[in-house]
């Protein structure tokens, strides 16, 4: 039964595999500076080691925002998530599965009357507003950085070009680790709490239940990006192929680096240890992080007028509505499968709240308990 | 394969340097003919066009492989077309200096000592044009910031053609003993010569374009 409801997420992993890909490795592509064969091959190996490796992180914060507790909810969550990719992408609205499946999400705490952990909620949406901005100032930055370069060390032109080739390969496995680390957590993450999954080792290799979800989803990711992101890269990449390959290079550079910088446990780690703020592990969108690279480097170059603003606008009013449309298909199909076809969708228990609020409850009952034992604690 | 990557990178660069050679020597030799030609030194100007003959088809054999190198290993796809149109351009004024120098051989015009100076600062002027415009092609190539550097001296040299091919051509026309048929003679011949630097600038003003598009 899990395998079934497992489909969904799978789904939800093919369509990332799809949509996503054409972020790390469609302007390569489609400015023919790297063959589809080769980044499809290393993009899919490099999304299931990011996603293995370093998965965790990110599906620690979305879980924090609504644990579902009933195999057929995940199902319903990563099916809506899924049908809101679909549905947007048909109308020709960029979409974020990040931002369908936190929208699907709070859709299955709103239906399952579990409180949403604002803090949560608050970091993510924050994250999101955040990451276009960070991954245009880093874009720029790169930018500069390699443009000095290449004025000071006088490269020719074909030796530049075999440079720039080589540097969109590097980043777009970068870009495919930090893709499967972040966006795991989008596509498998909902199925975390209701895993049937045991540990398993293999000699000095040891897979948590985690890990063993982890993998499925980024086989299907995987899969996508063989079977079906070769049509978005042509597409995506000509729109931004506009930009020269080196500066291309830099946008998926900046993408991946912002990807790695909230999805990396090491990173937030080292960052802690040495007493400097740290940013939190999230599952951010791709296309924003590209979306904010490219328009960094077009303010840098052209000036602000030089921004299409319009079409802007209809990118962000497509960031805010899919989390939106998410929750209300979530909401709606919930309520079928539970009524409809009589399947469990969540567990009225404790276990339903988010942990935060668990710990709370916990601390309150505690608190409550040592009034009664011992009436000198105030 | 990492290694042999690099190699033809550095193999296509040396043949792009060798072609533009060929188009900088055609220019010297071009030069160097027309000034036989203009001292009756005949003896020496066939020699000239013999060389002329090899730098061209080498200019060609050179040509026709960078071409190849840039097709079959899908080199610069952002910058491919741009290439070929510069390289293109690059082997017809290669291609003129030699019809230039073979309408002075089938042609054996009587030039008159009173304009063998502006023939030759014509010849001057218009190979200075030519060879401003290689030195911005090696920049295009190498460092794309300095190919300004160079490539306001093609127009300068241009202007320079043009004052020098009026004077000569109303010389031409006001001298009372000349035969029409041997004054529009001389005058097609000053026009082609005169066009070599027409060309370069219009290659110039191209690479300009060129520049533009590849600036980060």
């Amino acid at each position: 039964m899990f395998a079934f409801f497992l489909t969904s997420g799978i789904f939800l992993g093919w369509s990332l595999g799809a949509n996503d890909a054409s972020n790390v490795f469609g302007t390569a592509v489609a400015s023919k500076m790297i063959r589809f064969k080769t980044a499809a091959i290393c993009c899919g190996i490099f999304v299931i080691l990011g996603a293995v490796i370093s998965g965790a992180g990110a599906s620690l914060t979305l879980g924090k925002l609504g644990a579902v507790n009933t195999v057929a909810g995940a199902f319903i969550v990563a099916l809506s998530a899924a049908l809101s990719v679909f549905l947007m992408t048909k109308a020709r609205f960029p979409v974020s599965t990040s931002q369908a499946i936190v929208g699907a999400i709070v859709g299955w705490n709103l239906f399952s009357g579990s409180a949403v952990d604002n803090d949560s909620l608050t970091k993510i949406v924050m994250t999101w507003l955040v990451c276009p901005v960070l991954s245009g100032v880093i874009a720029v930055g790169l930018y500069l950085m390699t443009a000095l370069f290449i004025k000071k060390c006088k490269i020719h032109m074909f030796r530049l070009d075999l440079y720039t080739r080589w540097s969109l390969l590097i980043a777009g496995i970068f870009g495919s680790y930090a893709l499967g680390a972040n966006n795991i957590a989008n596509v498998m993450g909902v199925f975390l709490p209701v895993s049937p999954f045991k540990n398993v080792s293999f000699g000095t290799l040891a897979f948590s239940p985690a890990q063993q979800l982890f993998l499925i989803g980024s086989i299907a990711i995987a899969v996508g990006v063989f079977t079906y992101s070769k049509r978005v890269m042509m597409t995506v990449g000509a729109g931004i192929v506009e930009l020269t390959p080196v500066a291309a290079s830099v946008v998926v550079w900046a993408h991946a680096i912002v990807l790695f910088l909230f999805s990396s446990q090491t990173l937030e780690s080292f960052l802690i240890n040495h007493g400097l703020p740290s940013l939190p592990l999230v599952p951010v969108s791709s296309s924003q992080a590209v979306v904010g690279a490219v328009m960094g480097i077009g303010l840098l170059k052209n000036g602000f007028w030089s921004i299409k603003w319009k079409m802007v606008g209809g990118i962000a009013s497509g960031w805010v509505t899919t989390p939106i449309i998410a929750a209300v298909v979530s909401f709606i199909s919930l309520f079928f499968l539970q009524n409809v076809f009589q399947q469990e969708v969540y567990k009225p228990t404790i276990a339903a709240s988010p942990p935060l609020v668990i710990e709370k409850t916990i601390a309150q009952a505690e608190n409550t308990w040592a009034h009664q034992i011992n009436p000198l604690i105030k | 394969m990492n290694f042999n990557i690099i190699t033809r990178k550095i193999g296509i660069e040396n043949e792009i340097n060798d072609f533009l050679d060929q188009v900088s020597r055609s220019g010297l030799v071009f030069q160097k003919g027309a000034n036989f030609y203009l001292k009756s030194e005949y003896k020496y100007f066939d020699r000239v066009l013999a060389d002329i003959s090899a730098i061209e088809h080498k200019g060609d054999a050179l040509k026709r492989s960078i071409i190849e190198h840039l097709h079959t290993k899908t080199l610069i796809p952002e910058s491919r077309g741009d290439v070929l149109e510069l390289l293109e351009s690059m082997d017809s004024l290669l291609d003129r200096f030699k019809g230039a120098l073979w309408r002075f051989e089938i042609e054996r015009p009587e030039i008159d000592p009173i304009f063998t100076d502006d023939f030759s600062e014509l010849i001057n002027s218009v190979v200075e044009s030519v060879e401003a415009l290689v030195k911005s092609t090696r920049a295009f190539f190498t460092n794309i910031a300095s190919v300004r550097d160079n490539l306001h001296k093609v127009s300068f040299w241009e202007t320079e053609c043009d004052k020098i091919s009026t004077r000569l051509r109303t010389a031409l026309f006001r001298k009372k003993d000349m035969r029409l048929s041997h004054c529009m003679l001389l005058n097609d011949l000053v026009r082609h010569i005169e066009k070599i630097s027409d060309r370069a600038e219009d290659v110039a003003d191209r690479m300009n374009v060129y520049v533009i598009k590849r600036t980060l």
